[in-house]
């Protein structure tokens, strides 16, 4: 249930101060990947935010994308979920069980219509009228349509929600699909990788919540700010491919000295993620950094694309035809589809009340 | 600056004895550019070390190329942040924390005081109106014997 208080106003009840909302502001600034001179703006943005409603159904998914985010801490999780946005429906992380949980899950939607955060990680299975995946009975693409339809914007987190991960991948036995396959008259925001970096999972709420809209999207429907650039130009050994030094093993010399994997089948050069930056666990490393390639993992269909230790340059061959076959599918199925709900998804963008950065900039 | 040739820093796999890693110096030049601005009476900077890709050793170079200057000053609000002037006067590194210690952001702040010393012009007709209304009270150094807010 959100509550009328703004975030401004429920900060200063639990007493902290406005340095102490200064400084929240200038760490979720950092982790929303904005430049330290927008911090006075968020800090406005944020004073007069409201808490949404978010609900958060798991599908086929192995629940890493919730312990990811369960391990982000800027904000801390728990303010994050207690304070900031109310979190009404999650399975791993709610109390209730069985039928209340699905009560709880019905009456936020009810009381939210139009307004709530749809979030979803794990894909659709749709193969067999969706039996693959079941919650109370209900199939995930029965509830995804039914929760879908009242939501203001969809985040898809983790690469099985926004293109189908894993199950996704060859011979895929149970049809599963991704949210934005299933879903196209709702804003729908793609939060992949496998999974997610804590922070970015919490940066895109943290953007939601300070300015009511998702953030700019690239063609893949990511946010810019965190999937803007590839692993490759921002990684730190770099250098070492210029000068065409390259580990040829795991245990050579070149390994050793910490020199370009991109002949051990690194990804980084066609992924986009923020690894190089943001790193894993609190900023201590990355794969890169502690000796393994990337694998590409927040790309589609990147368990078929070709070996993790096959260099880029090896052509794939059978993979490059998969990939090609269902680009061109996609093409035609998503012109016909875009058209048809293009205006759609535009009412239901203009319908949601937003503070632009423009506004904020105007200010 | 005292002793800081003395200190040998070994990154390996770099080859030579380079006395920079990747991307400490891009940042030296970057901190070098807004003194120029702060200077000239122009406007400060902040930079926000999670959004550069430093490599190991990186960060670690950097902030012992700055060194410590004369003032330290915690920020206890939502967990603690450290604000210490680095040995280059206007060059100010500040550190959130979260309240369990972790490490929510690095800025390098470039300015004649950090934006987070100054007291908010709110906060000080807080102030005012609250000691005013201590002050009223029968007994404005114990007002705990009273019941007063």
């Amino acid at each position: 249930m959100t509550d009328e208080l703004t975030l401004g106003e429920r900060l200063r009840q639990r007493g902290v101060s406005r340095r102490g909302f200064l400084k929240f502001c200038a760490a979720t600034a950092s982790m929303m990947a904005l430049p330290p001179s927008m911090v006075p703006a968020i800090a406005a943005a944020l004073e007069k935010a409201r808490r949404p409603s978010v609900i958060w159904l798991s599908f086929q998914e192995c629940t890493g994308c919730t312990e990811s985010l369960t391990r982000s801490h800027a904000p801390t999780i728990e303010s994050l979920i207690f304070d900031h946005i109310s979190l009404d429906y999650h399975h791993t992380l709610q109390a209730a069980a069985g039928d209340a949980a699905e009560h709880a899950r019905e009456a936020a939607m009810q009381e939210n219509w139009g307004k709530y955060l749809l979030v979803v990680d794990g894909s659709i299975p749709t193969a067999e009228n969706g039996n693959y995946s079941t919650i109370a009975g209900i199939s995930n693409l029965d509830m995804l349509k039914e929760v879908a339809e009242g939501a203001a914007a969809i985040v898809a987190v983790g690469t099985c929600a926004a293109y189908g991960g894993l199950p996704h991948a060859k011979p895929n036995p149970t049809g599963a699909q991704s949210v934005s396959e299933l879903i196209s008259d709702k804003p729908i925001i793609n939060v992949p990788g496998c999974p997610p970096i804590p922070v970015v999972i919490s940066g895109v709420l943290a953007h939601y919540l300070t300015f009511g809209v998702l953030p700019e999207l690239d063609a893949l429907g990511r946010p810019m700010a965190f999937f803007g650039q590839n692993i490759h130009d921002r990684c730190y050994r770099r250098p070492f491919y210029e000068r065409g030094e390259f580990a040829e093993t795991f245990d050579d010399e070149g390994a050793k000295k910490g020199w370009c994997l991109f002949k051990l089948g690194c990804k980084g050069p066609t992924t986009y993620n923020a690894c190089a930056t943001a790193k894993w666990n609190e900023g201590t490393s990355f794969p890169i950094e502690s000796g393994h390639g990337c694998i590409g993992c927040s790309e589609p269909n990147f368990w078929d694309a070709g070996g993790f230790y096959q260099a880029l340059s090896v052509p794939t061959g059978d993979a490059g035809k998969t990939l090609l076959g269902a680009a061109a599918v996609g093409v035609a199925a998503g012109a016909a589809v875009g058209l048809l709900n293009k205006r759609n998804k535009a009412k239901a963008v203009e319908a949601h009340e937003k503070v632009t950065v423009d506004d904020l900039n105007r200010e | 600056m005292s002793g800081l040739e003395s200190i040998k820093v070994k990154v390996e796999g770099l080859g030579g004895s380079a006395a920079f890693a990747h991307n400490a110096l891009p940042v030296l030049h970057e901190i070098r550019h807004a003194l120029a601005e702060l200077a000239g009476g122009g406007e400060p900077t902040v930079i926000d070390l999670s959004a550069i890709p430093f490599g190991p050793g990186d960060r670690e170079q950097l902030f012992q190329v700055l060194g410590e200057g004369e003032i330290k000053a915690t920020l206890s609000a939502m967990g603690e942040s450290l604000i210490r002037e680095t040995a280059y006067p206007g060059v100010w590194l500040v550190t959130h924390l979260s309240p369990q210690g972790e490490e929510l952001a690095t800025h390098i702040e470039v300015a004649r005081l950090p934006a987070l010393l100054i007291t908010p012009e709110l906060d000080v007709e807080d102030a005012l109106a609250a000691l005013s209304a201590r002050l009223q009270a029968d007994d404005p150094l114990h007002p705990e014997s009273e019941t007063n807010t």
